[in-house]
């Protein structure tokens, strides 16, 4: 039934703009997926995303898969002092009643060994585990290097 | 203690003398920028002697490069968060300077020279403003620039060629002649630095 939902949602998904689409797995919804433009061929890219709990239960973002990359990781920007640096992230917590944001500047999926050149325009999907929740396939939009969120509306 | 010790002890203290009377001399009368000010660093002199490598492969001098106004960043092109979102801030600092008829520049110094190629730097600055000029170069040379303007930078490594950096996040605006007047924070934007940085060369147009 959940398999259901989830390819409705992403019919319905796909007329409209990929970044803006709100998906839901368990008590969480997960939308505004994007990433930046790589810089040519063996550069990281980045997997940005917000997720909301809206249930009662504490969840954790464990684990990111894609076929855009062979070493997708969890990462943390910490910065200390003006000081950036990015420790791996074993999980990222999704407290209840709590909206997470992978967003520049904080928590982001590494896309390590990436194997295309993700061009402005492209999309790719990314498949987030979480603990309690499973699994969710999004699609992932990419937008200029410059660009520090994808035009969905009030998220931009 | 033996004598060749003593000496090099004592060319380094008339060095270092030499040195502080040359920063003094240049340094304009404080009060000049009071109305500019917003950030401040107590009693270190950041900025000094560079030779990098530019994006045609050139070797240059921080005199070539730093011939005008100019944001200084340091950070690396593998980085996919936080560089990318500086470099654009301060490629867009750059827009709004030029739009309001200030000239102005930005350089991007690279502190991962083992993999960052004058291509690479290139292509990475281009995304941001097709005036951002890269440096990258030896070791050696990038310890010296980063040296001089205090910036920290440390491999995490893990071996292979997927090593992140951990660096500096500052932005610093050096006038010419004058040297480094200012620095800027992460979270500054780039309507708070254009304002800034006009103020500084408004300043030192009029000193």
């Amino acid at each position: 039934m959940k398999t259901l939902i989830l390819s409705a949602a992403l019919a319905v998904a796909a007329t409209t703009a990929f970044a803006c689409e709100t998906l839901t797995v368990g008590d969480l919804t997960v939308e505004n997926a994007w990433s930046r433009a790589t810089v040519g061929a063996g550069r990281p890219g980045v997997f940005y995303v917000t997720i909301r709990n809206a249930g009662t239960t504490d969840d954790a973002l464990v684990a990111i898969a894609t076929p855009a990359a062979k070493m997708p990781m969890l990462h943390e920007t910490v910065i200390a002092d003006g000081i950036a640096s990015m420790p791996h992230a074993m999980a990222i917590p999704v407290p209840a009643g709590e909206t997470v944001q992978l967003a520049p500047g904080g928590y982001h999926g590494m896309l390590m060994e990436m194997t295309m050149a993700a061009k402005d325009g492209d999309s790719f999907p990314v498949t987030m585990t979480f603990q309690t929740a499973g699994t969710v396939t999004v699609t992932v939009e990419v937008v200029s290097l410059r660009a520090e969120g994808p035009a969905c509306g009030t998220n931009n | 203690m033996n004598s060749k010790l003593l000496t090099v002890s004592a060319s380094v203290i008339v060095v270092a003398a030499a040195g502080a009377m040359v920063w003094t001399a240049v340094q304009p009368p404080s009060d000049i920028f009071a109305g500019c000010s917003t950030s401040s660093v107590a009693g270190a002199a950041i900025g000094g002697p560079f030779t990098l490598v530019d994006e045609t492969g050139a070797t240059v001098t921080d005199a070539q490069v730093l011939s005008k106004p100019t944001l200084i960043y340091f950070g690396y092109t593998f980085c996919p968060d936080v560089c990318p979102t500086d470099s654009a801030r301060n490629g867009e600092t750059l827009d709004l300077l030029t739009d309001t008829g200030y000239d102005a520049g930005v350089v991007f110094i690279t502190i991962d020279p083992d993999r960052d190629t004058v291509d690479r730097v290139r292509e990475f600055t281009d995304y941001f403003h097709d005036d951002m000029i890269g440096l990258t170069g030896s070791p050696e040379q990038v310890a010296v620039a980063s040296r001089a303007y205090k910036t920290f930078y440390q491999k995490q490594d893990t071996g292979d060629d997927y090593y992140l950096m951990d660096h500096s996040t500052f932005t610093y605006l050096v006038l010419p002649g004058l040297g480094f007047v200012q620095f800027f924070k992460r979270d500054d934007t780039p309507e708070d630095m254009a304002k800034t940085v006009a103020c500084y060369i408004d300043a030192s147009a009029n000193a």
